[in-house]
């Protein structure tokens, strides 16, 4: 069972206590700079990074402060690398572990109508 | 029976204490200290089972928790029941007074066993055979194979009814877990102790000691009982340790969370135990800062032909047995080893005054301990081969042969010795389980053949030291264990204290095996004729079955595994796995590291459920969350439905009435007079701040900001795909204030869901967000007479129609108590919907019940909810909707706000697909048959696609289901609604429900609402 900091109760709390939520750092199309045409919409709508290592997370202290954060957590370990509040920016880059890399190309996913 | 094998004196059990205890309907005495395997080898006991595939007689191999062979069931007799326990291992279960037990898998007893017959059709039964099996038709598996495999297979026997006894959860919190508590693990306690680190020290054994109980060598010039001593003092005066004996420390998880099983109780006489006011057993759940291994090694045997007969085992189990129990477990042994060490236990075994012979593998044997055999006089082969153990139910004799050089074939005369035991050693195996478990990777170390770990990974590495990092000499054990607490105390930021010099009697433990890789002795025949080569003891696996494996073209170890089931038994290959793969990379000609390990799992040893459920069983398993009206619902006979952790009341049988003939006359109450629904379970959320209405207008579909205050409408929530989410009334409180009902299943995704925008994406939006969903206690009057009824308990609002409209609600007294009261309704008749304080909620109830006798005020639960929602088409988010339906599909295009800038859900529902009219969409369903109630999750297809029987050769389009389907008493036939291709347009049009019966029942697709269609009832 993961033990998560949360950035706003400063205190590491046991997995149970949170939820996680979705992808972090996920800029709508508009906010990206790209048109709001169907493909861009439904990338943004239905495609998830699904990094191989280092990723940005939205997670919930949904049984405590019930604040959303984010966290860079490593998927192959499950380490924790930092939490932070929301509208911060990432303390540590995502990072894909080299050549271990099989998650969906999602810069130049085919979607939409 | 006497105790005839037990040396006159020795081994660390109690003579003072005589226990009896009955094996198979026999009683045997041992005494305290014992297992019931050193208690039933005392008494000259070696048979004591059955094997799993073949039942095989099969004797004790081990002295410990690896034991594939010696299970048996405890606490077996009828007074029992409730406490028996199945496969228990006989080497690990301590001996009490009054104990009962049995073997496993013998029918109709050890020594005559039917199911051997199975041995003789072996040829019959090989690897994958279960597989095959399943080549046969269905009607023959179901039938003949599975019940024969079923009966003839398995081990022991589970309880029939509920674990009686008592186990409790703990938590603890520890800067550094130690795992073991031999040399290595009290040397690595004994620095973090003094380095002022929180520990605990973990032993699964009854006393600390480890190796050291078995070869009570010399350490830092004391006796090894006087060193543990020593040290286990030290330990228990110092605050900050926690010793945890008779506990296995079975899983290693994310971030270092660890489970530890505690037997408390398990120990105890018989009737002590029954009399212990403590709990049977604890299971620890664990977080360490820091975790240090230090679980030792595992021996593992030589395999060669007929090694399963009672009376072969371990060499280290024939030392351990003399040692720590004073037992013999023969007169006349051979060793059969491949390296240094393991000839330790034959110079016990000579000293012991039992005849040894030592057949040694190597070419060269040189130690310490050969010199010694050898002075000692004991006959000495080396370059020998075991080619075959003879024996029926014990071994009676071993053929040996002289081995070419390279160990592949016999080269010489054999020759027949006698003996009623053989040891067996073929090296060690580090526990590298936990490690492992903790997501480490393992390294091949050559020069001792065995498994290592390899370099620490994930978030939280292990350390570890001793026995299970492969180091086998006692002086590098101990230094391990001092370091390995050391590095711990560095990455906790301690001081780490200085290690004691230890020094022992390295003679005893060379460290260096000087082993022979020989996976397999060869014989004088192939694997696949004569007797076999067992690898796995406890599922059975041969040799032979991994070579078929291999010839079958199974590659990869985790498929090989899988299909001959190696290592798949309770004692997950502990024993088995190394020697399989040696013999694996002899057949496939690859090196052992290429072949890798199969992955370690939790638990290390079985564990029992009990204790993992602790306290929490049954009624304690979930929360139940009742509604304060709850005891009234129970009292008045309600069965309940679970919704989400919700208890809802389902509906009210009256004597004598079935489900339908309950629920018929709640909607009928319903319809003609006044029903009551307790609908207090419903999510509920202010919504509060300046932004209030900006906000609702943003989440649902429709627009809010120009609802006037005490007025209330229904929303539909989408998510960002467009498909619905959720639905529910919000009513205008105030300028700045909602109160936001949602589904009662839906509530907490809903409050996450809103927060989660607020939070993160519309910062700029000044509203907060609170449930109160058990804050209001709500008591939902419908029918025509709830205006009549309320206005008895409720003289300070004007009811009328006219000034207290549908959808709005109103402050109000109602039987004294201050309430809401809101005008919506869920059943398409005139409803009050009264809400009040919590604690106020049952007075209302009963209040409402007492006044409304007269109209013949009836109770109602979901199930007439359902129905009478049903008959007014309201959808049920969840039941008629999945996920995958958008309003234009529930043909609620009518609640999405054209002209709106945005809401959630907005940007999806414009992609051209999502108004597709081939898309499914919601209608009702008629039967041709009125009485027809059709099943819920009944598939529709066009007339056309009718199948002709009830399996249909090939599968036929489906164009829809039923998502929702009752009687309704109120339309006089059955309604049903569904989702079905384009159905919007396709209304009065005829398919087919084809039932599992075969019959195909005509259905025509109709409009969704079967009463009151101008809506009329509910604006009353």
């Amino acid at each position: 069972m993961l033990l998560i900091r949360c950035p706003y109760c400063e205190q590491e709390r046991p997995e149970v206590e949170f939820s996680f939520a979705h992808q972090a750092h996920k800029p709508r199309p508009e906010a990206a700079g790209e048109p709001l045409d169907d493909h861009n919409w439904a990338r943004w709508v239905y495609y998830q990074k699904n990094i191989k290592g280092v990723a940005h997370e939205r997670w919930n202290h949904a049984a405590g402060c019930r604040k959303f954060f984010n966290a860079a957590r490593d998927t192959v370990s499950s380490e924790i690398v930092a939490t932070y509040k929301s509208g911060e920016t990432p303390p540590v880059p995502e990072s894909r572990i080299e050549g271990e890399d099989l998650s969906f190309d999602y810069e130049n996913a085919e979607g939409g109508a | 029976m006497s105790q005839d094998f037990r040396l006159p004196a020795g081994g660390r059990i109690d003579r003072s204490e005589r226990l009896n205890f009955t094996f198979d309907g026999q009683t045997f005495t041992g005494y305290r200290g014992d297992t019931v395997a050193s208690a039933l080898l005392a008494n000259g006991v070696h048979l004591v089972g059955r094997s799993f595939k073949y039942h095989r007689p099969r004797g004790i191999v081990t002295a410990g928790v690896e034991e594939p062979n010696a299970l048996i069931d405890c606490n077996i007799t009828a007074q029992e029941k409730g406490t028996r326990e199945a496969n228990n291992r006989a080497t690990f279960t301590e001996l009490r007074h009054g104990l009962t037990t049995k073997s496993v898998n013998a029918f109709p007893n050890l020594n005559f066993d039917i199911g051997e017959i199975n041995s003789l059709m072996a040829r019959f039964i090989p690897a994958g055979f279960y597989y095959k099996s399943l080549l046969v038709s269905t009607g023959m598996w179901h039938r003949v194979v599975e019940p024969v495999i079923r009966r003839a297979a398995g081990l022991g026997v589970t309880d029939e009814v509920a674990d009686v006894s008592r186990y409790d959860g703990h938590y603890l919190h520890a800067d550094i877990v130690i795992v073991g508590a031999g040399p290595t693990g009290l040397q690595a306690a004994r620095v973090a102790a003094k380095s002022g680190a929180r520990v605990v020290l973990v032993e699964q054994d009854t006393e600390c000691g480890g190796s050291l109980l078995r070869d009570p060598v010399e350490i830092d010039g004391m006796d090894a009982d006087l060193w543990v001593a020593t040290v286990e003092a030290e330990l228990a005066a110092a605050p900050n340790v926690r010793v945890l004996t008779r506990t296995t420390l079975s899983g290693i998880f994310d971030h270092n969370m660890l489970t530890a099983l505690e037997r408390v109780t398990d120990h105890l006489d018989v009737q002590d135990a029954a009399d212990d006011h403590r709990p049977r057993m604890r299971w620890h759940r664990v977080r360490a800062k820091q975790v240090v291994l230090a679980t030792g090694s595992f021996e593992r045997p030589l395999v060669f032909r007929n090694n399963d007969l009672p009376g072969i085992m371990f060499a280290g189990a024939v030392e351990t047995y003399l040692q720590r129990y004073g037992v013999k477990t023969g007169n006349t042994g051979l060793f059969l080893v491949n390296n240094d060490m393991a000839l330790s236990a034959a110079i016990k075994a000579k000293d012991a005054g039992i005849d040894v012979t030592v057949v040694d593998v190597r070419s060269e044997s040189t130690g310490p301990n050969t010199e010694r055999l050898m002075a000692m006089g004991v006959p000495f082969l080396t370059n020998h081969t075991l080619v075959e153990a003879k024996g029926g139910k014990r071994v009676k004799a071993a053929v040996v042969a002289p081995m070419n050089g390279d160990g592949t074939a016999i080269s010489g005369e054999m020759r027949t010795i006698e003996c009623d035991f053989i040891g067996s050693s073929s090296g060690y195996n580090p526990i590298v389980h936990l490690h492992c478990q903790s997501g480490a990777k393992l390294d091949f170390d050559p020069t001792t053949a065995c498994f290592v770990p390899g370099a620490p990974m994930g978030a939280t590495p292990t350390i570890s030291a001793g026995g299970c990092k492969g180091l086998f000499s006692l002086n590098d054990a101990l230094a391990s264990g001092a370091s390995a607490a050391q590095e711990a105390m560095d990455a906790l930021g301690l001081q780490a204290a200085e290690a004691t010099v230890v020094s022992a009697s390295e003679e005893a433990h060379p460290g260096s095996l000087h082993i022979r890789h020989l996976w397999l002795l060869p014989t004088d025949k192939p694997t696949s004729k004569g007797g076999k080569f067992w690898v796995d003891f406890q599922n059975d696996v041969t040799a032979a079955d991994l070579q078929l494996a291999v010839r079958e073209n199974f590659r990869s170890v985790e498929h090989i595994k899988r299909y001959t089931t190696l290592g798949m038994a309770t004692d997950q290959g502990k024993t088995s796995n190394i020697n399989a793969l040696g013999i694996l990379s002899d057949v496939l000609g690859v090196t052992i590291p290429d072949i890798g390990t199969t992955t370690f799992r939790p638990p290390y040893t079985p564990t029992t459920f009990g204790a993992i459920a602790g306290r929490e069983p049954g009624d304690f398993l979930d929360v139940a969350r009742v509604t304060p009206m709850h005891d009234w619902h129970a009292e008045h006979g309600a069965l309940f439905e679970d919704v989400g952790q919700w208890k809802r009341a389902w509906y009210y049988p009256k004597a004598g009435e079935n489900m339908h003939a309950a629920v018929d006359r709640e909607c009928r109450a319903v319809r003609e007079s006044v029903g009551i629904l307790d609908a207090s379970t419903l999510g509920k959320i202010i919504v509060k701040g300046p932004d209030a209405a900006e906000f609702l207008n943003r989440v649902y579909t429709n627009k809010w900001m120009k609802l006037g205050v005490g007025r209330c409408r229904y929303g539909l929530m989408l998510g960002e795909d467009g498909m619905i989410m959720d639905d529910g009334v919000s009513s205008r409180v105030a300028e700045d204030e909602f109160l936001m009902t949602t589904t009662t299943g839906g509530a907490a995704n809903v409050l996450s869901h809103l927060e989660d925008y607020l939070q993160t994406e519309w910062t700029d939006l000044k509203v907060y967000l609170t449930s109160v969903t058990e804050q209001w206690a709500v008591a939902s009057l419908n029918g025509p007479k709830a205006r009549a009824l309320l206005s008895e308990l409720c003289d300070d609002v004007d009811l009328s129609p006219e000034s207290f409209k549908f959808m709005e609600w109103k402050e109000a007294t109602v039987a004294g108590i201050p309430a809401r009261i809101f005008r919506i309704s869920f059943t398409g008749d005139l409803a009050f919907e009264i809400n009040v304080p919590a604690d106020k909620g049952m007075a209302l109830w009963t209040a409402l019940m007492t006044a409304g006798a007269k109209y013949g005020i009836t109770p109602y639960g979901t199930e007439a909810m359902h129905v009478l929602r049903a008959e007014k088409g309201f959808i049920i988010v969840g039941q008629d909707t999945d996920g995958s339906l958008n309003p234009h599909d529930m043909d609620m295009s009518w609640i999405i706000g054209k002209d709106k800038d945005d809401f959630i859900g907005k940007r999806s529902l414009t992609r051209k697909d999502m108004s597709d009219p081939m898309r499914k969409q919601y209608v009702g369903i008629l039967t041709d048959d009125p009485k027809e109630v059709l099943p819920e999750g009944a598939q529709l297809v066009n007339v056309a696609d009718a199948p002709a029987s009830a399996a249909p050769k090939s599968p036929v389009p489906m164009q829809g289901h039923v998502s929702s389907s009752y009687w309704s008493s109120a339309a006089g036939r059955s309604i049903a609604l569904g989702i079905v291709k384009g159905g919007i347009a396709r209304k009065g049009e005829t398919l087919i429900v084809p039932m599992p019966d075969g019959r195909n029942v005509k259905v025509t697709l109709t409009d969704t609402v079967f009463v009151d269609a101008e809506g009329a009832r509910q604006h009353g």
